[in-house]
């Protein structure tokens, strides 16, 4: 059972993670903001839920709907907000956008924006750990989408037959863009597949956020102590479309989107924290109107600040000297 | 071979494949970050024996036979060269290369620039290519060039055993992923390596022969053809200078602009296909370069634009030969003679 330190500092976490995805929208709607978002409204418990089981030597590695993991895992605020806004003093100096980024020294191995990429990246990031004999566990987030690319089958089944330390959760929203899971997958829940590469499979409730990070301290004890990986299948559902411009209706009808709504994870450890008397309503406002007052001043800073110079554009195509990994 | 990072160092003979070995083995005992999987490499010791005797002598966690699963080979080489390791993967054909397309060219060549600099990828990946009877479509082809449009990647092809010796210790040591094209049909050449810590650097060509009537650009297996010709043409008195790449990624532009400024004629000459290859990178920056200091157009010599085929005639139709070599050097003659 968590404390209620931690499980309140899991829904200012959440309300963060959301606020963040709000800002973006914001900044896409006043072209404030280069390229596409992909809101991750709904989803927040995962991120929240599988990073607070992590220690800060573990590592993550994320996709294109990945802003939710960055903050989970710690990221600077302001430098994932100027990456997203294509500035110099972005995480990635404006070079690869929100789909695009990097840096060990949070245990961040990155994200990109193809499906399923960066299945294989955290699987290697598991099979250096193993190698160098570190305890590092290695989270692997990916869509439901990416289920069903040839490469994290790859990746999966060598994670099971080298027993590696990594976390595979897949977060089942149920859509791929617009095409539904039971039109992509003749399975009823995606985690059977952990039974074919030889490790355990479990589904479960992704928008309970003390579920997931259970089910991850669980995988990740198991991880550390050498057995091997895990697929955790988190159930839950965007609420935004797939992209900033898409509706999100079209290939889902309102009440669908509604009742998923009414499930919503931070409601839901909100009136679980009030009920039980560790939390009250005028400090649950009290603390989302700090987390969005926070961003606003974090928006205007990254707003205000430079965009990369022209005369920069071949620089880092080639790496000149190694990095040390903080 | 100027380009030692020892004076004169004592050398030994032997083929391609034990000075791969060699490189593999001393980089594996001087840095424990170094570790070897793909095909049958651990067990069997390589398709072709390059990895023979390197398990036995560096252990199972060190030298890991795989599943057959290209693509994840090497995108999990990318996450543990990002996680501190400096992989080193097999891929038995060139031919199998596309198959991992997606990890090569958009998170290995990619991850370094599009993480502003935050994150290297120092990775080998090793293959084997050149078309040749009996390899057929999808054993033997020649498909480097469409690697160079892939900005991150670095790319060599060694020639002769001690390059492939010093390209390889330095594309271990380099913090950016490499890959490398090995030529069937140098494996089996013997050649004297130099013993010890023998680094070639990425990104220099080699002028293998000096001449002053026309520079030959070329690569690989094709560098034997070449010089083949260039001894045809000796006694014709026409003086042929082989500038051999060594490195398609980057290009070592210095090296061949000086020649053919000097020789003032240019044949570059590829393995690969004609049509956006490594060849139509070349001819266009020699022209591009020194357009009024040529007596003559720059001619392509590269493969038919077909799959590579199975049966040894057809295979002899696709790939330049000696004789092509030597007639497109007599049409850039004038008259029967360079002048």
């Amino acid at each position: 059972m968590l404390d209620t330190a931690k499980r309140r500092a899991m829904l200012r976490q959440m309300i963060l993670v959301r606020a963040f995805e709000e800002k973006l929208e914001e900044l896409y709607q006043r072209k404030a903001m280069f390229g596409s978002t992909h809101s991750y409204r709904g989803q927040e418990a995962i991120a929240v839920g599988v990073c607070s089981a992590l220690q800060s030597t573990d590592l993550i590695a994320s996709y294109h709907r990945g802003t939710g993991h960055l903050i989970a895992k710690g990221a600077d605020l302001y430098m994932l907000l100027c990456e997203c806004m294509g500035r110099e003093e972005g995480y990635s100096k404006g070079r690869g956008g929100k789909m695009h980024m990097g840096d060990m020294s949070f245990g961040f191995i990155g994200n990109t924006g193809t499906v399923g990429g960066t299945v294989p990246t955290a699987t290697g990031a598991a099979l250096s750990a193993k190698v160098r004999g570190s305890k590092e566990v290695v989270v692997s987030f990916f869509g439901d989408g990416a289920a069903n690319q040839g490469v994290v089958h790859e990746s999966m089944n060598l994670a099971g037959v080298w027993k590696l330390p990594v976390i595979y959760v897949c977060e089942n929203n149920q859509y791929a863009m617009t095409v539904s899971l039971e039109k992509s997958v003749a399975v009823k829940q995606l985690s059977v597949r952990g039974a074919a590469y030889g490790f355990e499979g479990k589904t479960i409730d992704g928008n309970d956020v003390e579920a997931v990070h259970e089910a991850t301290e669980q995988a990740v004890a198991k991880g550390r102590s050498g057995g091997g990986a895990t697929f955790l299948e988190c159930i839950t559902y965007r609420w935004d479309g797939h992209f900033g411009g898409d509706p999100g209706t079209g290939y889902r009808t309102k009440e669908e989107v509604e009742s998923w709504k009414q499930k919503c994870p931070i409601k839901r450890l909100k009136e679980k924290l009030i009920a039980e008397g560790h939390l009250t309503e005028e400090e649950f406002q009290k603390t989302s109107d700090a987390v969005y007052a926070e961003l606003d001043a974090v928006a205007k800073r990254a707003e205000a600040a430079p965009l990369p110079k022209k005369a920069v554009v071949l620089d880092a195509v080639y790496a000149t000297s190694e990095v040390s990994h903080g | 071979m100027a380009d030692s990072a020892n004076a004169t160092p004592a050398t030994k003979e032997m083929r391609m494949q034990e000075a791969l070995r060699e490189a593999l083995r001393s980089e594996m005992a001087r840095d424990p970050r170094v570790f070897v999987m793909g095909e049958d490499v651990a067990l069997f010791g390589g398709a072709y024996g390059v990895t023979r005797g390197l398990m036995q002598e560096f252990g199972e966690k060190r030298v890991l036979d795989t599943p057959i699963s290209e693509a994840a080979l090497v995108g999990l080489a990318v996450g543990a060269a990002i996680n501190g390791m400096r992989p080193v993967v097999e891929i038995q054909f060139a031919d199998l290369l596309p198959l991992a397309m997606d990890q090569l060219a958009s998170h290995a060549a990619r991850y370094h620039y599009m993480t502003g600099g935050r994150v290297n990828v120092p990775m080998l990946i090793r293959t084997k290519f050149a078309t040749r009877a009996g390899g057929g479509p999808s054993h033997s082809s020649c498909n480097h060039g469409a690697f160079i449009h892939f900005p991150g990647l670095k790319i060599i092809m060694p020639t002769t055993p001690a390059d492939a010796k010093g390209l390889v210790l330095s594309a271990i040591r380099d913090p950016n992923p490499v890959l490398c094209f090995e030529s069937h049909h140098l494996y089996g050449i013997r050649g004297p390596v130099p013993e010890g810590d023998y680094t070639v650097p990425i990104g220099k060509a080699a002028v293998r022969r000096a001449g002053k009537d026309l520079t030959i650009v070329t690569c690989g297996g094709m560098v034997l053809k070449a010089d083949a010709a260039a001894e045809l043409l000796k006694p014709k008195g026409i003086d042929i200078e082989i500038v051999d790449l060594r490195s398609l990624a980057p290009l070592d532009k210095e090296t061949i602009l000086n020649s053919v400024a000097k020789t003032k004629r240019a044949i570059v000459l590829d393995e690969g296909p004609m049509i956006g290859g490594i060849s139509a990178e070349l001819a266009a920056l020699i022209q591009e370069n020194l357009f009024s200091d040529l007596k003559g157009p720059v001619v392509r010599i590269a493969a038919q634009p077909i799959p590579p085929p199975h049966s040894p005639p057809l295979v002899d139709a696709m790939i330049p030969d000696v004789d092509q070599v030597v007639d497109a050097v007599m049409r850039l003659a004038e008259g029967g003679r360079l002048l």
